[in-house]
């Protein structure tokens, strides 16, 4: 139902992405109109988001560690797994933004007969997810063939290397596959594991869909429905350079990557998608455990009522001096605020349990 | 403990990353309309109309190279109904002469590679 | 009590996978023995917390106050405001489900809003709903649903079904901590008055004298000095355990369970034997007679005010630097939250070992170490005569705590001792140890009695680990450092293993130490044959 939701959702906007490549006059809405808004909604919503996060301080060092902490000098510590210093967080932030760490610890649990629970690796999101991000980045890259005259050597290497096994005209892009094949997994697992479904929301499905018709129809006008690159290139080059033009005609396969681009764009900020800025900012992973070696300050330190040994030692008074422990002999200070209304707290021995 | 430093220099990473086209065609100052073709001929009509053409010249190369050296055809029709030899040599330069102001003016600008000429011989210029 | 009716192998027929769909969200069922009995009023008058009188989870209409929607949603932006984690937390989760098998508590009763990811959903379905603009418009499509008294039980079983063990965010590729969710949302049911008695209470206790289970200054000597008699009884010798002491040099910290409980019991004549023998000189604190600090299950105020006595003591009693005997939670306070909260400590110095003079440079800020790491820099130096054949009977495996592993990393200090002590060790399968390590399902404030189920269900994955070493190397002695796995492995171990009990990793190093003057040792510091009796 939810997938269904985000499925009527990506078929309406692919729906009026055909019907405004029909209306001439709507041709300068799609091609020049709605890309500007969509990367002014992308920017400046997501430096809204990320400063509305970075407005709410970290008042504790809450690292995850995820290895052998720096204690003895004989004692091997894990750097990257549970970082002593700046040097450190930045190897493990760059090991989890890079190559998606923590995802690679990924396993998968089954509860056998008596309650025997089998643990076994379980790489394929971890491989789905790196192959998806990975190729969206060098397609974007590439995609800057478009947006810029002359196309720098960067680029031309990338497509060069992506296209290295040249089959067919135009040549195949490895990234082509890759991307495609990484977002069908993602959808497809989404479906078939029962745990994933069970907390996939809309919200979920419908960036993957997004994207799948977005590399559709990318594919589509590479390979089948061919559309006048260089035209394209103007207009990207236009919009670049504040100049834009939009084109005579407009064909509607471009028309929906182009709407749905956007779309992504513009949506980017209020979704999940955010976890492209979020992950830097996650307290447990871009902080150094070096809790004990250096003190983390809190602004807002809460101000509350503590129980000073004063009020403790005159409350105990006689129980100390028959148990002989030393006392301190201050007189007591005039009670606080402490609430102490009310009857005592139940006798000792009540609990057995730990510390 | 707020890293605001650090948090606003990953913000103008991002935004500069996000415009990263724009600074570069300032900086480079060559961006601009798409180039301009010289055609070295009166023919009023290429194979297909222009349009299809431009999107698709390559498949229709493709084709036609598949055709002759598989499966040894040479004649084709046009969409006009005017029967010609599939040829690059021949028939396409034959107009589009000068392949650094036809071939090579939209293929550096959409920085695609050419790959014809790695066999074909480019042609001398006409004029 | 329902236990009586549970077997293993009712218990352990468990499908991880979820129906099809949560369309239609069935409310939780407070069967008895899955969850905690609310806090007693006196309790929370006691701490000055609202108290809603006399109530149980399992009632159909609970006490709520009149404006109890405002106090959550005004708490909810309050704590957006101060908690960097929880605002990136709510935004950032696109939901790939890499910790959904993750969670023992999962694991253990296949219930599927026990995923790490749904428990975060249930406090992140209303941010959305009040907090987001697309909740707002949207509602159910955006995953956005209306805060009602259900929502708020929901949150009250499934954030006490939460150990705050933190094992999914090890898997979570953006550090989502669960425990930190749930640490919020529990703010949020405390500021309704919606707590748990095995949580309030222990507080309550430590508040007033110092300690979770209410021990008094007298008692707390008389159970020291009871065991310096059992240590002489054993050992022949008669250590020094210096009460309030001032001048002395280390102040050492223990959970109060230490001295109250088996097997801690026997751990604490471990640490004795240990601080005899260097011949440290150090001293108990009657007021600071605990480390451990259920604040951490409570509320992040209730941490500062139960911690503040560590610091206020070692200043009172001039001692040089602390340091602290095994606890999981405890140490997830003293090295993640006791700086910030009561420092700086600058009135101590920075921990140097007067046997070794290792310099505890790690610690050169909050000066409190933790005795493994005291003891192993001995043990690696040589300062100590060690007969590992006193372990003979014991086939060792190690339970790493959930927060000294990922909170602290303290990871090979222990296994060093281990090695170091008996002749008989073997880890646990590779996925249930170290930072991958599975909680006793009974930590955070949740191992009561009457959560029984919950607790054996919540502690199968570790269970099941421990049958595995026990069939593949005859495992019968689980050594851990964390007062709440002495207290609660014992009861799980025996329902889902058998034969295997549990220690402290000082209590081997007790037994194991050979110390200057003793007697001929014939028994272990459980008063039991060092050799295992042929039978």
């Amino acid at each position: 139902m939810r997938a269904f939701t985000a499925l009527l959702l990506v078929a309406g906007l692919v729906g009026i992405a055909v019907a405004a490549a029909r209306v001439p006059a709507l041709g300068p809405v799609v091609t020049v109109a709605l890309p500007y808004a969509a990367v002014a909604v992308f920017l400046l919503g997501l430096v809204v988001r990320v400063v509305r996060w970075a407005r709410a301080p970290v008042p504790f060092r809450i690292t995850t560690t995820c290895g052998q902490q720096r204690s003895l000098p004989w004692l091997k510590s894990q750097e990257l797994e549970s970082p002593s210093g700046t040097l450190g967080v930045i190897g493990r932030m760059a090991l989890e933004v890079l190559c998606f760490r923590s995802l690679f610890r990924n396993t998968r649990v089954r509860v056998g007969d008596g309650g025997r629970v089998v643990h076994g690796d379980r790489r394929w999101l971890w491989l789905a997810a790196l192959a998806f991000h990975w190729s969206l980045l060098l397609v974007l890259t590439r995609h800057l063939r478009f947006f810029v005259e002359p196309v720098p050597g960067l680029v031309l290497l990338v497509q060069h290397v992506d296209g290295f096994f040249q089959i067919g005209v135009p040549e195949l892009f490895v990234t082509t596959f890759a991307i495609t094949l990484a977002l069908a997994y993602l959808a497809y697992r989404r479906f078939a594991n029962p745990q994933v479904r069970y907390v996939s929301l809309v919200a979920d499905y419908f960036p993957l869909f997004l994207l799948l018709t977005i590399v559709g129809s990318g594919i589509l006008m590479r390979h089948f429905a061919k559309t006048d690159v260089a035209a394209i290139k103007e207009l990207a080059v236009g919009l670049s350079t504040f100049h834009p033009r939009a084109p005579s005609t407009l064909s509607p396969v471009f028309a929906v990557h182009l709407l749905l681009v956007s779309v992504l764009l513009a949506y980017f900020p209020f979704s999940k998608l955010v976890h492209m800025a979020g992950v830097f900012l996650s307290p447990t992973r871009n902080l150094a455990n070096d809790n004990r070696a250096r003190r983390h300050v809190n602004p807002w330190d809460p101000d509350v009522k503590t129980h000073a040994y004063e009020e403790w030692e005159h409350e105990f008074h006689d129980k100390l001096t028959a148990a002989g422990i030393p006392l301190q002999g201050a007189p007591p200070p005039p009670a606080a605020g402490i609430p102490l209304q009310g009857a005592p707290p139940p006798a000792a021995g009540a609990t057995s349990q730990g510390g | 403990m707020y890293d605001a430093g650090k948090i606003l220099f990953g913000l103008l990473v991002l935004a500069g990353l996000t415009t990263l086209p724009v600074w570069y065609n300032v900086a480079r100052g060559k961006a601009g309309p798409q180039p301009q073709l010289t055609v070295g001929t009166t023919e009023k009509q290429c194979v297909l109309p222009t349009a299809e053409m431009r999107a698709g010249h390559m498949a229709l190369l493709d084709e036609w190279r598949t055709r002759v050296v598989r499966h040894g055809e040479h004649a084709t029709r046009t969409s006009g109904g005017r029967e010609v030899r599939m040829s690059l040599t021949n028939t396409c330069l034959g107009c589009h002469a000068q392949k650094d102001q036809f071939c090579d003016r939209c293929h550096d600008y959409a920085a695609v590679k050419l790959t014809c000429f790695e066999c074909h011989v480019v042609p001398k210029r006409s004029k | 009590m329902s236990e009586a009716k549970h077997t293993p192998a009712e218990l352990g027929r468990i499908d991880l996978r979820p129906p099809r769909s949560d369309r239609r969200p069935a409310l939780p069922e407070f069967r008895k023995g899955t969850y905690c009995y609310s806090a007693l009023a006196k309790n929370q008058r006691y701490l000055g917390l609202p108290s809603r009188g006399e109530w149980q989870p399992h009632q159909e209409q609970w006490p709520l106050p009149d404006n109890w929607q405002r106090i959550i949603l005004d708490g909810m932006a309050d704590r957006l405001k101060r908690f960097r984690s929880l605002a990136v937390f709510m935004d950032i989760c696109v939901r790939c489900g890499a910790c959904a098998d993750k969670c023992h508590f999962f694991i253990g009763s296949g219930d599927p809003k026990n995923m790490p990811v749904k428990r975060a959903e249930l406090l992140r379905s209303v941010y959305r709903r009040y907090f987001t603009t697309a909740g707002r418009v949207l509602g159910g499509v955006a995953g956005a649903r209306d805060l009602t008294p259900e929502v708020i039980k929901e949150w009250f079983y499934y954030f006490y079904q939460c150990t705050e063990c933190r094992r999914c965010s090890v898997f979570c590729p953006y550090g989502i901590d669960t425990a930190e969710i749930t640490m919020i949302g529990r703010e949020l049911l405390n500021l309704l008055g919606l707590g748990i008695n095995w949580i309030t209470e222990p507080a309550a206790n430590c508040f007033r004298t110092g300690n979770h289970l209410g021990l008094e200054p007298h008692t707390f000597r008389d159970n020291i000095d009871f065991a310096v008699d059992e240590l002489h009884d054993i050992t022949g010798i008669k250590v020094e355990t210096p009460i309030n002491k001032k001048g002395a040099e280390v102040l050492f910290i223990i959970p109060s369970a230490d001295i109250f409980g088996t097997p801690h019991y026997f751990t604490f004549l471990g640490y004795l034997c240990l601080l005899h023998e260097i011949g440290l000189d150090f001293t108990f604190s009657a007021f600071a007679s605990e480390g451990g600090n259920f604040g951490l299950f409570h509320s992040h105020e209730m941490i500062k005010r139960l911690n503040a006595k560590i610091y206020a003591e070692a200043r009172r009693l001039g001692v040089k630097f602390i340091i602290g005997a095994e606890c999981g939670h405890m140490w997830r306070v003293l090295h993640q939250y006791m700086d910030t909260l009561n420092g700086p400590a600058d009135f101590l110095e920075v921990p140097r070992s007067p046997v070794t003079g290792t310099v505890f440079d790690h610690a050169r800020s909050t000066r409190m170490i933790h005795l493994a790491e005291f003891a192993a820099d001995l043990i690696h130096h040589g300062k100590l005569k060690l007969d590992p054949a006193r372990n003979d009977k014991w086939v060792v495996t190690y339970h790493d705590s959930c927060n000294t592993a990922r909170a602290m990393g303290i990871l090979e200090e222990p296994r060093a001792i281990l090695r170091a002590v008996c002749n008989h060790f073997h880890e646990m399968p590779e996925n249930t140890i170290r930072e991958q390590t599975f909680c006793c399902g009974s930590g955070s404030g949740l191992g009561t009695e009457e959560n029984l189920e919950m607790r054996l269900r919540g502690g199968l994955p570790r269970a099941s680990a421990v049958r595995y070493v026990k069939e593949r190397h005859g495992v019968n002695l689980l050594a851990c450092m964390c007062a709440i796995d002495k207290a609660t492995l014992p009861t799980l171990l025996d329902f889902w293993v058998g034969g295997v009990e549990v220690a402290g990793v000082h209590e081997l190093l007790g037994n194991a130490l050979v110390m200057q003057g003793e007697k001929a040792r014939t028994v272990n510091l459980r008063n039991e044959p060092l050799v295992a009796e042929e039978g």
